[in-house]
């Protein structure tokens, strides 16, 4: 088994940032997460029908690979051992190829809950030429020292 | 279509809390499209690529808890179905009850319960939680509302749950 990385709570605080990703986005990009979350509206795979239907420049990443994508980008920094707790995002602009999409966040808070469990706040976003596209707010339970493991959590010991 | 928008009706009100569109997944649940949707994303997370790191910690494989509404997406077609399937049926049924013909999703969060295993099977219903009054913005007159989906395991175990902002509206006249 590999070794991999291992965030605990206490190697966290307000106001850490997370490390940013940048991903350029072409139609491939978006096909392949339109097909992977099983979404076959056309908007995401068909120029034409996104162009002249929907009224934008281009095909766009849909909803479901935005989550897919804010979830890479917050295990990437905790790894294995953080566990997504509440994810709630709001889109104000699509994405489309072409974009050099930027993946940023921020923590805003940490604590720990009555069970015991470990959580971090975070405040992310997808931006494209500095314009914010998808805003997230995230709650994710990081393990409070090198034995926990939030996975282990369940029924009245998860409260996400 | 006139531009006054009517009350809610009662049959519609009546439907607010009430468990609707009950459906189950898909297809068992399977390895197959957490690779496809790692690979979108480039997610490298062990958890889903290497066995002895999802048997540590998490008793065998699991999948991304971002994927809970992918497998109750219906397939693009399947022999002798007619018509459109619609993944978030309570929406599609607002906004023809509320006679809304626009519609957007502005909003969405999700709360992550147990984790979705390979070969569970799924099941989840959609429950309307509000409806706003008659609001005006950019996009047009309308109506929000807010719809939840919930899911569990074939054990009975919450699994999780999305809740949908929605806006229904009429275009404002150009």
């Amino acid at each position: 088994m590999s070794a991999y990385r291992l965030l605990t709570l206490d190697q966290v605080k307000e106001g850490d940032e997370l490390p940013s990703l940048t991903q350029h986005v072409t139609a491939t990009t978006v096909v392949l997460g339109a097909l992977a979350s099983r979404d076959w509206r056309p908007m995401h795979h068909d120029r034409d029908f996104a162009i002249n239907r929907n009224g934008v420049r281009d095909i766009f990443i849909n909803t479901p690979n935005n989550a897919a994508w804010f979830e890479r980008f917050v295990t990437d920094w905790t790894g294995p051992r953080g566990r997504l707790g509440r994810m709630k995002f709001r889109m104000n602009d699509s994405v489309f190829p072409g974009d050099d999409m930027v993946l940023g966040g921020r923590v805003t808070g940490t604590s720990i809950d009555a069970a015991g469990c470990g959580w971090v706040e975070l405040d992310l976003a997808v931006s494209v030429q500095g314009q914010v596209k998808t805003s997230c707010r995230a709650r994710v339970a990081l393990p409070v020292d090198a034995a926990d493991n939030p996975w282990d959590r369940h029924g009245e010991r998860w409260q996400p | 279509m006139t531009d006054t928008i009517p009350e809610i009706p009662p049959a519609v009100l009546a439907l607010i809390g009430v468990e609707q569109h009950p459906e189950e997944s898909t297809f068992a649940i399977e390895m197959g499209y957490v690779y496809n949707t790692c690979a979108a994303v480039q997610n490298g997370n062990p958890l889903f690529w290497e066995e002895a790191v999802a048997r540590e910690l998490t008793h065998g494989w699991i999948t991304p808890p971002t994927m809970m509404s992918v497998w109750f997406r219906p397939h693009y077609w399947t022999p002798g179905a007619t018509g459109e399937r619609l993944a978030l049926q309570a929406h599609f049924d607002l906004k023809r009850l509320l006679d809304l013909p626009e519609a957007i999703i502005s909003g969405n969060e999700t709360v992550f319960g147990e984790p979705v295993r390979p070969g569970d099977r799924l099941r989840a219903h959609q429950i309307v939680r509000s409806i706003s009054p008659v609001k005006t913005t950019k996009l047009g007159r309308g109506r929000f509302w807010v719809i939840d989906l919930e899911c569990f395991n074939e054990r009975g175990e919450f699994v999780g749950r999305d809740t949908y902002d929605c806006f229904g509206y009429r275009r404002n006249a150009s």
